[in-house]
């Protein structure tokens, strides 16, 4: 059984469909990475794994579990489900530990001397050890990005969603942020991405798939996909981000 | 101009202020359960409550405080419910400061991003984990200034509680006059006062800012 | 004792005449100092910032009640004569004014970016210039909301005046009360007077507000 699996999935805005029956799998240890224009519904996808839209027919399902915006123990599901936006979202009244070890301190009830040693773990998968103490506001937002990520490691998930995470980086930062989900894909991370950052799409996804109008409308390996688009939407789509 | 008589009624002026702080503290901390209570319903009551704290914020915030102050005082025995006059005061002005407290509260929270909010919750934290680490914070910042000014305000408007003899500064200040004929000096005293006590605020107000807000904002 | 009739609402009337001429006293006279507070304490001579910085923590650092008293019984003292109430009340009134509409317009002056100026400079403007062509517009703008907000702080502010015998429309609520010992009827139409004036200001204020905050 994979991991993640989304069946038909519908979701409405107002008149506006914009899920038009969306089935996906992600295996166990799976990178896949979404692409598609802007409006395609990509992110809102995203955001229905995590329950934070809620689907209007179909299913999804994680590690077995349905899941929904009024499922029995959504809290601890979200606990296994990590998520980076491409807002950063970092609460810019804690330092960077206390963003870090505050859910871990409220949900997982850890020791308060375990928290730091946790924040300096996870801070030194994403190589910002000695930022430790700084306020969010005082970093880059390639740094703040990557305490973000750090905050979801430390609540040890599952599953990792990235909606769009370099898209508000100024270039020369998007760089620190992709190596350091690199790393996470090579530790054997399972990972859902909405990105634009076709080179990481490329050499790092197992899978692609391509969402048009709603509906994926083509996935496969990177490799076979880039190379033998079989659509004209998505042929088109290679040249305009080319 | 003489000032000299006036030193004989230290203690009238002392007590004055004492019950002039006394007001202005049990309105602000009632009015402040009006607005927490007040902006709650705002955000999740039904149409009709909604509806009943909107009309009571506008009511109290586009009539005078002083008529708000008679109407209570005069009004209420006739329906049955006597209360002293500082305590009709006490009441007229926390109503009035709840008034203007639902509008900072409902501010404060407005000003919290909605993506704040799922960011907490995507971390697995309770409804109150997320309102009381998360959105409370910086909420209770960014309605800071608007609060202690609005404090300041409140201040200065218990001295319209002299007008049922209340018993603060100006009620004070009316006895020492009526006592000394020294009008003029015994209000320019009484602004002196009123003055000492703004600034000790507003630096207190300063100094829990500083102390309570340590965390960088983007300008 | 007699009951409430046609001639108290004659004398609620007559009453809010005299609401409405404090007002417009404490506009004429209280709108021109303010400007004057209000780019003085933006003004690049700083004794002068200092003063008019002063000037404005003291005014909004008493009681309104205070300024009344303080005139009501301070120009004869300072004059050695007796004025007539509507003279020293409006300048308490006025001194109000200029205090909070002064601090208001302040915020607006300095609401407006540092460049514009630099803007206006490049052009070759006077400093006057700089401020009538492209700061003011700009701070006028932005302030306007809170402006009309101290309206209605103003509105309400005048029924102070009654206290030291000024008959404005708390006054007459008062007389009416004590005549006819019916407080709630007498208070209650003053206030609704008062509520019928306040109200469309309010709301005026926040549609302001809500534009400005949806135009930037």
């Amino acid at each position: 059984m994979a991991l993640v699996e989304i069946r038909d999935v519908r979701k409405s805005f107002g008149q506006v469909e914009v899920l038009k029956g969306v089935s996906l799998d992600v295996k166990e240890g799976e990178i896949v990475t979404i692409i598609g224009r802007s409006g395609s519904g990509k992110s809102t996808l995203l955001r229905c794994i995590n329950a934070l839209e809620t689907i209007d027919s179909g299913s999804i399902t994680v590690e077995g579990q349905a899941v929904s915006a009024g499922m029995a123990n959504l809290r601890q599901f979200r606990q296994r489900v990590g998520i980076v936006f491409q807002a950063f979202n970092l609460f810019p009244h804690l330092t960077v530990e206390k963003n870090i070890t505050l859910a871990p301190l409220l949900t997982k009830k850890i020791g308060k001397a375990q928290a730091r040693p946790l924040a300096l773990d996870v801070l030194g998968r994403v190589g910002l050890a000695d930022k430790i103490d700084a306020w969010p506001e005082r970093l880059s937002g390639g740094q703040q990005q990557r305490v973000a990520i750090a905050r979801c490691l430390a609540m040890a998930p599952h599953l990792m969603l990235f909606d769009e995470v370099t898209s508000a980086l100024d270039p020369e930062l998007v760089g620190e942020v992709l190596k350091v989900m690199e790393d996470m894909a090579r530790q054997g991370m399972t990972m859902v991405l909405v990105t634009h950052e076709m080179g990481f799409a490329r050499n790092v996804a197992n899978k692609i798939v391509f969402m048009h109008q709603g509906k994926v409308w083509e996935e496969g390996p990177p490799a076979e996909l880039f190379a033998n688009p079989r659509t004209p939407e998505l042929r088109s789509f290679i040249n305009s981000v080319k | 101009m003489n000032f000299q008589q006036l030193w004989r009624y230290q203690d009238q002026f002392v007590e004055g202020a004492l019950i002039t702080l006394a007001l202005t503290l049990i309105a602000a901390v009632v009015g402040l359960a009006i607005g927490v209570a007040g902006a709650a319903l705002l955000r999740g009551g039904a149409k009709p409550v909604r509806l009943a704290v909107r009309s009571y914020i506008e009511i109290f915030r586009n009539t005078p405080s002083l008529i708000q102050i008679f109407l209570i005082f005069f009004v209420l025995p006739a329906a049955g419910l006597k209360l002293p006059a500082f305590e009709a005061a006490a009441v007229a002005l926390s109503f009035y400061f709840g008034a203007y407290a639902i509008e900072i509260v409902r501010a404060g929270l407005d000003s919290i991003p909605k993506s704040q909010v799922e960011a907490g919750q995507c971390l697995g934290l309770t409804r109150w984990e997320v309102f009381r680490h998360i959105v409370l914070p910086p909420a209770l910042r960014n309605v800071y200034p608007a609060f202690t000014a609005q404090f300041v305000l409140l201040l200065l408007g218990t001295s319209l509680a002299s007008q049922v003899a209340a018993g603060e500064l100006f009620h004070a200040a009316s006895f020492i006059e009526s006592r000394t004929y020294r009008s003029f000096e015994v209000y320019a005293v009484v602004c002196a006062i009123y003055f000492a006590m703004v600034i000790a605020f507003k630096a207190l107000f300063a100094v829990i800012g500083l102390a309570a807000f340590r965390w960088p904002i983007r300008r | 004792m007699r009951s409430f009739g046609f001639i108290d609402l004659l004398s609620f009337v007559h009453a809010l005449q005299w609401t409405v001429v404090l007002v417009l006293v404490a506009l004429a006279f209280g709108g021109p100092l303010a400007l004057l507070l209000a780019t003085t304490r933006t003004s690049r001579f700083a004794p002068l910032r200092w003063l008019a910085a002063g000037l404005i923590q003291l005014i909004q650092g008493v009681p309104l009640l205070g300024l009344l008293f303080f005139f009501y019984f301070g120009m004869p003292v300072f004059l050695g004569i007796e004025v007539p109430a509507l003279v020293a009340v409006g300048m308490a009134y006025t001194l109000y004014t200029a205090g909070f509409l002064g601090d208001i317009w302040r915020g607006g002056i300095e609401a407006v970016k540092p460049a514009q100026w630099e803007a206006g400079a490049c052009l070759g403007l006077t400093t006057w210039q700089q401020f009538r062509h492209i700061i003011g517009p700009q701070a006028l703008r932005m302030s306007l909301p809170p402006t009309v907000g101290f309206l209605v702080q103003l509105i309400k502010g005048t029924s102070l005046a009654s206290i030291v015998g000024f008959v404005e429309l708390a006054r007459a609520g008062q007389v009416v009360s004590a005549a006819t010992f019916q407080p709630l009827l007498a208070y209650g139409i003053v206030a609704a007077i008062y509520f019928a004036l306040c109200l469309p200001l309010t709301l005026w204020s926040r549609t302001l507000e809500a534009r400005l905050n949806g135009a930037r």
